[in-house]
This record gives structure tokens, C-alpha cells and sequence, in this order.
């Protein structure tokens, strides 16, 4: 058992596993200040979430608790995200029905349509008017 | 395609950038910066602890309060420099004079520039165990990223990785934060950071484990712990592992300064243990074997932000007279004394070592 209380917006219960990743905003910081944009709503694998417009979507996720962005290709393995300033293509997901897109550098808008990625994802490869 | 020319084209906005765009400028020279992220200040903005270095390169000024002073310097030259975010450059084509910039997903153009100065910084090192891609195995710098920059939590209980001193100042800022830090492992006999930052983090009840590794992290789908273990002197398993909690593994174990555009852009490289990496020969004025390419900060060898601002300015100045601007007489003997005197003494003795090995008199005897 682990007790744990931060100093974050939500009351974190005592926790028997670290299954229920229930991570938050810094509210106090000693030294810095953080503005956040306008909170809006945005779906992740159909779940409506919350998070702040202007910051990436990934990080809008791992406030929300969600660590696992996608699944690989062959091994099927879990990824969430690693550098987060998009240059290890760790976090990849399907946003607005469009597959690899670097969440950690993608800025979350209101009413955006966030999926986990499952391998490569599917590209609609129909050209218009053809 | 879009296409536009530039005098000097810096790629990156971190303290090297932004010095060798203020250098350049102040001679009359255009400048445009190219910058990856939507805010200049490259590693300078997640750090909020105060910097060591000379007092010319703000020892004892916070991290991100350095980069709005290089940033107000900028600004007093207008148009002259130009800023582009979100932009990164990913290809040279020498022949035909231009750079290739991606904007954010999908969008590219053409730069011309007369001459680069490349400031693009580093890349965080990765090391092997079973388990270290699954989701809480997170780069230093990811970390910071999160909490500095964005405010949010980046996990309840931290296992660190290296005890460098990126590991120990990122350790002190996720305690200020008041996420637990269960313990610093690192490989080595010896603490590498400065002794004030780990004096701190011992204070504050961090028990620094010297001669421990990981030896995998555990959790089916996200980390819930790391199994570690002591060390012999050959850097083989010297007991049993011990179990670690943890929903977060945080990794310092090292930076390497980002190269792929110097390699691409065919200038000669050498490997050098001191400083990280393959990094291009350079002469006096940071110019590498490609006349029309400069090198400042991070990507000529790690080191730190007081050696890459003064890099910087040796770079933009250099770049600005190659195309007809003059610098002001004695200004290039004053930044390379200020650097030396930085080097200076037992704790430059490996930088000193490793700039002596890739510096380069005359180009013509290469
Ligand atoms: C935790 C930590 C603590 C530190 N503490 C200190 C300290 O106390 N004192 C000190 O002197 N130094 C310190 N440093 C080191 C210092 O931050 C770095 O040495 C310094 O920032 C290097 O400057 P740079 O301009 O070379 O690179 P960076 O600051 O890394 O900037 C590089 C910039 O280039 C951009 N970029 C990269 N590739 C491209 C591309 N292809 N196109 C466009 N843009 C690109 C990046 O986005 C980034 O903004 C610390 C570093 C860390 C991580
Ligand atoms: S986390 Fe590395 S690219 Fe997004």
C-alpha cells in the first residue's frame, strides 16, 4: 500500500497497484507559473475528455491518466510517449481519422477525435473523383 | 513549392541560436531562425534552477530567465531577424544551395540561405533493458517537458536513471513538484553531477544508489516498478535484483549532440568520446569543412549553455563577415578568451581534451 497525496487538483485515494495512473496538474510551484489555454472537450477512443487547447495532445491525455497511445505492428507492445518533443515517433496516434500523427507536438482543438493507434493504422487511399 | 532566400539561416532557437542570431544581426546581416518547437529557448525554457558559468553568460540567472534575455536582445533588430516556429529543417541539398523546412505534419518548403549555422542542440541516449518501451519509461527531458512546460504531473513515484547532473536537477524538480523520487541508480562509482545539486537531493531524503542499473522494468502494460542491482567493478550483476514501485522510470543517462544535418551536409566528423558523440571538425571561427556550415552549443559537443551562448556568437559573427559585414575590432578575441577562461582548470580538463581533438588550423592541411 502506498499512500500518496500531491499537491495536484485531484485527491489521489490510497492505491493497492499503480494500475490507476491518475495524474494531474501542478496547481503550487515554488518557482514557476503556468498559464494553460482554454479548457475544451475532446474524445479519446470515443470517451469524452478534457484537456487545454494550445498544449499537445498527448500531454492533454497524460493529465487525464492515459499512458498507452498505441500498439505496435508486429509485437503488439504498448507505447506512450518518450521524448515529447517529436522526434522519436513513440506516441503516434490517429487524430481526426488521420494514422501516425506525433501527438506530443500536435496541439489539442476542441472537439478533436483522438484514437489509439493499432499497428500502422489505415489510410483511406481512394483518390476523390477517380 | 514556396521558397524564400535568407544571409544566414540558424537552425534551432536554443541559447546557441539565439546568440549566433544576435551576433550576426548586430553586424547588419539578415537572419532567419528556423526553430522545431512554437517558442524559442531550446533546453533553456524547461529549466528553472539557476545556471552555473561566467557572469558575462548569467551564472546565477534561472534557466528560462537567460533565454528572455537573449530573446529581448533579438528583438531590438526588428525585421532583421526573422523567426520561423514549428519549422524543422530536415534536409540539405548543397548543391543546389537550399535547405528543406517541414511545418508542423505536412506542410514543406525551400530556404536559400548563403550561409547555416546549425545550433540544433542534442538528443537524449537511450539505454537497453527488457521492458524499457513500454508507456512510464519516459527521456529526462520528457519529463521536464511535462511538468516545466505544460504543469502536469508526470507521474506519482520516480525511479531516476543517472546521476549526471541532468539527473540530479530533474530529481530536485520533481520533488519541488511533490512527486516522490524513489531513488537514483547510477552505473558508475561516482556521483557526475556538481555536489551542491546532489548535497540537495540527499537532504531531501533521495537515497543516491551508486554502482546500480536497471535491470528491466516491470508492468504489463504501463510501468509499475524496475527491478535494479548493484554493480561489480566490471559493470557486471553483483547480487540479487531488488525490486523497485514505480509508475515512472525516468531516464538521464546522457546526451549526444544532434548531427544528422551535418552528416547530410557532408561535413567531415569525428567520433569524440568527450564530447558525446560524432561531431564535426571546426576551425577557430566554429566554421566546419563545408564553407558555407557553422556549429555552435549542443551539436558540436555536449557541454553547456555558457560555452553555447559564447560559440554562438564566435559562430554568427564568423558567418556575417564571410558575406562582407565587419565585426567590430577585438570582438572574436574577447568571446575566445571568455571561452577558454569557461574551460578553464580540472573541470574543462575532458572538454579542452575533446575540442583539441576536432579543431582544425588551416583547412587547407586537412
Ligand atoms: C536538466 C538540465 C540542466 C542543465 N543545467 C545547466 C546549467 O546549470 N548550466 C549550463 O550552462 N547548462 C546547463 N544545461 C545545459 C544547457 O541547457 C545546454 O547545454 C544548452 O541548452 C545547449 O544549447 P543549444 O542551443 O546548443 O541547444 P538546445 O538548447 O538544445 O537548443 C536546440 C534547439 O534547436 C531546435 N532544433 C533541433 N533540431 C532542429 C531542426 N532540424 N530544425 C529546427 N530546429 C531544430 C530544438 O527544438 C531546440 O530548441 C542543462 C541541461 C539540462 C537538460
Ligand atoms: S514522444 Fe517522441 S515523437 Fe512524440
Amino acid at each position: 500500500m502506498y499512500d500518496c497525496r500531491l499537491k495536484t487538483g485531484r485527491f489521489l485515494l490510497r492505491l493497492k497497484s499503480f494500475e490507476v495512473v491518475s495524474v494531474n496538474l501542478i496547481e503550487e510551484h515554488p518557482v514557476l507559473d503556468f498559464s494553460h489555454g482554454e479548457k475544451v472537450p475532446f474524445s479519446f477512443d470515443g470517451r469524452i475528455l478534457e484537456g487545454f487547447e494550445g498544449a499537445p495532445v498527448a500531454m492533454a491525455l497524460h493529465a487525464n491518466g492515459v499512458r498507452v497511445y498505441r500498439r505496435t505492428q508486429e509485437m503488439k507492445r504498448p507505447r506512450g510517449f518518450f521524448c515529447a518533443i517529436g522526434k522519436c515517433s513513440s506516441c503516434l496516434m490517429v487524430v481526426d481519422g488521420v494514422p501516425n500523427v506525433r501527438t506530443c507536438v500536435t496541439l489539442l482543438k476542441r472537439g478533436m477525435k483522438v484514437e489509439t493507434q493499432i499497428g500502422r493504422g489505415h489510410v483511406n487511399l481512394s483518390v476523390e473523383g477517380s | 513549392m514556396r521558397e524564400f532566400s535568407t544571409d544566414i539561416l540558424v537552425i534551432g532557437g536554443g541559447p546557441a541560436g539565439l546568440s549566433a542570431a544576435a551576433e550576426a544581426a548586430s553586424t547588419g546581416a539578415g537572419v532567419t531562425i528556423a526553430e522545431s518547437e512554437r517558442r524559442l529557448g531550446g533546453q533553456l525554457v524547461k529549466q528553472s534552477h539557476k545556471f552555473f558559468g561566467g557572469k558575462e553568460e548569467h551564472a546565477g540567472t534561472r534557466g528560462y530567465e537567460i533565454a528572455k534575455i537573449l530573446k529581448d536582445e533579438i528583438s531590438q533588430y526588428g525585421d532583421r531577424v526573422r523567426t520561423m516556429f514549428n519549422t524543422t529543417i530536415v534536409g540539405y541539398y548543397g548543391d543546389e544551395g537550399i535547405v528543406t523546412a517541414m511545418v508542423g505534419e505536412e506542410d514543406y518548403f525551400h530556404i536559400s540561405p548563403k550561409k547555416i549555422v546549425v545550433a540544433c542542440g542534442a538528443q537524449e541516449r537511450l539505454i537497453p533493458f527488457p521492458n524499457n518501451d513500454i508507456p512510464g519509461v519516459y527521456g529526462a527531458g520528457a519529463v521536464q517537458t511535462l511538468m516545466n512546460v505544460y504543469g502536469i504531473v508526470p507521474g506519482r513515484r520516480v525511479l531516476m536513471v543517472g546521476a549526471g547532473n541532468i539527473g540530479l536537477i530533474v530529481t530536485y524538480q520533481l520533488l519541488q513538484t511533490g512527486v516522490e523520487v524513489a531513488a537514483i541508480l547510477e552505473a558508475t562509482p561516482r556521483i557526475g553531477g556538481y555536489w551542491v545539486h546532489a548535497a540537495k537531493v540527499r537532504r531531501m531524503g533521495v537515497p543516491i544508489l551508486l554502482r546500480h542499473s536497471i535491470k528491466r522494468a516491470t508492468g504489463d502494460q504501463v510501468v509499475t516498478g524496475a527491478d535494479i542491482v548493484e554493480l561489480d567493478e566490471n559493470f557486471s550483476e553483483a547480487g540479487l535484483s531488488e525490486h523497485v514501485e514505480c509508475d515512472t522510470i525516468c531516464l538521464a543517462v546522457g546526451l549526444t549532440p544532434t548531427n544528422e544535418l551535418l552528416w547530410q551536409a557532408g561535413c567531415r566528423m569525428r567520433y569524440t568520446p568527450y564530447l558525446c558523440g560524432h561531431v564535426p571538425l571546426r576551425d577557430a571561427s566554429m566554421r566546419t569543412s563545408n564553407e558555407n556550415i557553422w556549429i555552435a552549443g549542443d551539436s558540436s559537443g555536449i557541454e553547456e549553455a555558457s560555452a553555447a551562448m559564447i560559440e554562438g556568437r564566435i559562430a554568427g559573427l564568423s558567418a556575417a563577415e564571410s558575406l562582407g559585414y565587419k565585426a567590430p575590432p577585438g570582438k572574436f578575441d574577447r568571446y575566445r578568451s571568455r571561452l577558454r577562461n569557461l574551460r578553464a582548470g580540472e573541470v574543462g580538463e575532458k572538454i579542452r581534451a575533446g575540442v583539441a581533438s576536432v579543431a582544425v588550423a588551416e583547412w587547407g592541411n586537412v
